[in-house]
């Protein structure tokens, strides 16, 4: 253990650098936000990640988010346990009819203001299964969604993106 | 195969690859349901079909499979779940999909149904839903002092659906109940009549982290239907991306069952290796889990020398690091606390339900089907199956770090002889039936296919290990306390989605 800690000390760090505020796929993110929302929510996040029936592929690149290169934290975003705890339910999946209430019951106990990010192309229509019908065809079926970020998964650093446009200042104010 | 006359002297089906397919009675259904009971032989699959039920049962001292099939044309078969209790949720799943009753079961509630899908059977005779869905009546636990602690489907950490209901006596659980299929997608109905191109993508949805060895399976049966083999440097980097596969994944398990113990530093270590993992994987196949990399004929991807180089690189990375990250665990007193003793899955059971993966093999089960049926690349490949006999937290640790080792070895083997040539072939339009048993990281995938004459799905059935790992984790956590289930859990490390469907 010693020998693991001690290199911790001694090797520059994996993480890796923030993306640019002028990183493209980041405005078009973040062009596609109430900009009101966006000045609300301040420098801070709390997410509660909630799986509406996806293969899990996107939750293994939710995790990722939280490793040593992507660092979550660094940026003030944080995954919470509780539905009452958070600002933003990052929703996964097709939206199975099975768990339509449930997800219906979580968003009800976010208390607002709150924001709905939808990830992967299933949560964004369905994808594969928005013929299912086992399926509701997306996140937009059953609560507002304000941002999706596509992707079979979404890569980590595009769900990075997405979260930092959620939380990137409107330009003028950014600019005083 | 130690198989009853009765069953050799049944019909064969033709064209059914590359195990045989034999058409039952009822008299022989029950006799192999005997034969199950008496663990002379594994249940591997139970499935429904337009009127028919199929089981495929394994015999693994000789590695043979077969599929037995049964009419039925009063829409009911007799239930193997009351001779054999793996059987019990998969004829619950028939019930709900196919509207097939197994008669004489002991379970009769319903189990991917929740009540809330567009149409009840969907893949048999449809009918109407009922108004309201019904109460699920769960399992009654009674004494004095004990109280339930409801779980899911929304759980507190990034996991999938699922619920657990717990009775406990205190700290101590008395009984854990799953309650599955919040998942359910409706996978094997959207098979049904689509081509094989979306057919392997639709595989490679049933369990994300899985997505390969599923595309791997569904390939394997379409060329098994097809009478088609698919060249040689596609079975290599089907093989070598399996691994890579397996080896993110342990990566992943091995860090999160330290962090539920409350140990992050070996989560974090672990999170970089399997970071690193997908970042070679990226690299030379375009795809961080390597979605859609393999489909049926070959793969849609080949290896250059830049990622050939990249390989090599990781390897040395992760040999430099893994031990230190071994012997932290090994080495750690508060951890081994935690891990050793919980969660003890006995090898009986095991063997009854066939557990596969690190499931089985930390419970003195075996199995690997890489080994049992030596598919290629498997067959030209060195490579151990490591087993313990413990059958706790800690053994199933023991056998992802065990073949960690030996998918690195696997990995450099292939690299040091991966053959030339194209990596797909051209299939032909015709009707067949096929079926593979591959090892995915979790334990072993079936996949069952038939085709149509325009070569197209007309029946899929992908059954995912999980089937056979939740039922033996309700019964490892008995005893055990409430606050080691995530750590229990984690250790199985069992699908939702790839259970559900």
């Amino acid at each position: 253990m010693l020998k693991l800690l001690l290199q911790g000390l001694v090797r520059s760090p994996l993480t890796e650098p923030r993306p640019k505020p002028d990183d493209p796929d980041l405005a078009e993110l973040a062009a596609g936000l109430d900009r009101a929302a966006r000045r609300r929510l301040g420098r801070s996040l709390s997410i509660r990640e909630v799986d509406a029936g996806s293969c899990n592929g996107c939750e293994l690149e939710i995790h990722a988010l939280q490793n040593a290169f992507y660092d979550l934290e660094r940026f003030g975003l944080r995954f919470v346990a509780s539905p009452r705890h958070a600002d933003v339910l990052m929703v996964t999946g097709p939206v199975t009819k099975n768990m339509r209430e449930a997800l219906e019951r979580t968003y009800n106990a976010t208390p607002s203001p709150k924001w709905v990010v939808a990830v992967g192309d299933c949560a964004f229509d369905g994808g594969l299964f928005s013929q299912s019908y086992a399926a509701e065809g997306g996140v937009g079926a059953v609560i507002p969604v304000d941002l999706h970020i596509k992707g079979c998964p979404p890569r980590p650093i595009d769900l990075l993106k997405g979260l930092l446009a959620l939380m990137q200042e409107k330009p003028a104010r950014s600019a005083t | 195969m130690p198989l009853n006359d009765a069953i050799r002297d049944c019909p064969r089906v033709n064209g059914h690859r590359p195990w045989p397919r034999v058409v039952a009675d009822e008299q022989v259904w029950r006799s192999v349901a005997a034969q199950l009971r008496d663990g002379e032989i594994t249940l591997s699959g139970l499935w429904g079909d337009a009127g028919v039920v199929h089981m495929a049962v394994l015999d693994e001292t000789s590695s043979g499979l077969i599929v037995v099939s049964l009419e039925c044309p009063d829409g009911c078969f007799p239930s193997v779940g009351q001779f054999h209790p793996p059987a019990i949720r998969l004829e619950r799943a028939i019930h709900d999909l196919f509207g097939l009753t197994p008669d004489g079961s002991p379970d009769k509630r319903p189990w991917l149904d929740h009540g809330r899908w567009n149409a009840r059977h969907p893949l048999g005779n449809r009918a109407s839903p009922a108004a309201t869905p019904p109460a699920y009546s769960f399992l009654q636990s009674e004494g004095e002092g004990l109280h339930q602690i409801p779980v899911g489907p929304v759980h507190a950490g990034i996991i999938e659906p699922g619920h657990f209901r717990f009775t406990a006596n205190g700290e101590t659980v008395v009984r854990l109940e799953e309650r599955l299929g919040y998942a359910h997608k409706g996978i094997e109905s959207l098979m049904q009549g689509t081509d094989l191109a979306r057919g392997a993508k639709l595989a490679g949805r049933t369990s994300g982290d899985s997505t390969l060895a599923y595309a791997v399976g569904f390939a394997r049966a379409a060329e098994a239907a097809l009478d088609v083999e698919a060249p040689p440097r596609a079975h290599w980097l089907r093989g070598l991306m399996a691994e890579l596969e397996r080896l993110a994944n342990h990566f992943g398990d091995f860090g999160a069952v330290c962090n539920d113990a409350s140990f992050s530093l070996i989560y974090a270590h672990c999170g970089v290796l399997r970071e690193r993992v997908l970042r070679a994987a990226d690299v030379c196949f375009g795809h961080r889990l390597m979605r859609d990399c393999v489909v049926p004929g070959g793969t849609s991807v080949d290896l250059d020398e830049n990622g050939i180089a990249t390989l090599h690189a990781l390897l040395t990375e992760v040999r430099q690091q893994f031990p230190e990250i071994v012997s932290t665990y090994d080495n750690t007193a508060s951890l081994q606390d935690r891990t050793v003793g919980t969660g003890i899955l006995n090898a009986n059971l095991a063997h009854q339900f066939g557990a596969g993966g690190y499931v089985g093999r930390a419970s003195g089960r075996a199995f690997d089907a890489r080994r049992a049926f030596a598919y290629p690349p498997y067959d030209q490949l060195s490579f151990e199956v490591p087993m313990l006999e413990e059958g706790d937290v800690n053994a199933r640790v023991w056998i992802r770090i065990r073949e960690v080792e030996q998918s690195l070895s696997l990995v450099q083997q292939i690299l040091a002889r991966l053959p030339g040539g194209p990596v797909r072939a051209d299939l032909p339009v015709r009707t067949g039936e096929g079926m593979a048993l591959v090892e995915g990281f979790r334990g072993d995938i079936l996949v069952w296919l038939r085709l149509d004459d325009s070569g197209r799905v007309s029946r899929c059935h992908l059954r995912d290990p999980s089937w056979f790992h939740w039922p033996v984790l309700e019964a490892a956590i008995e005893g055990n306390i409430v606050a080691d289930f995530p750590l229990c859990n984690k250790s199985f490390n069992c699908s939702y989605s790839g259970h559900d469907l």
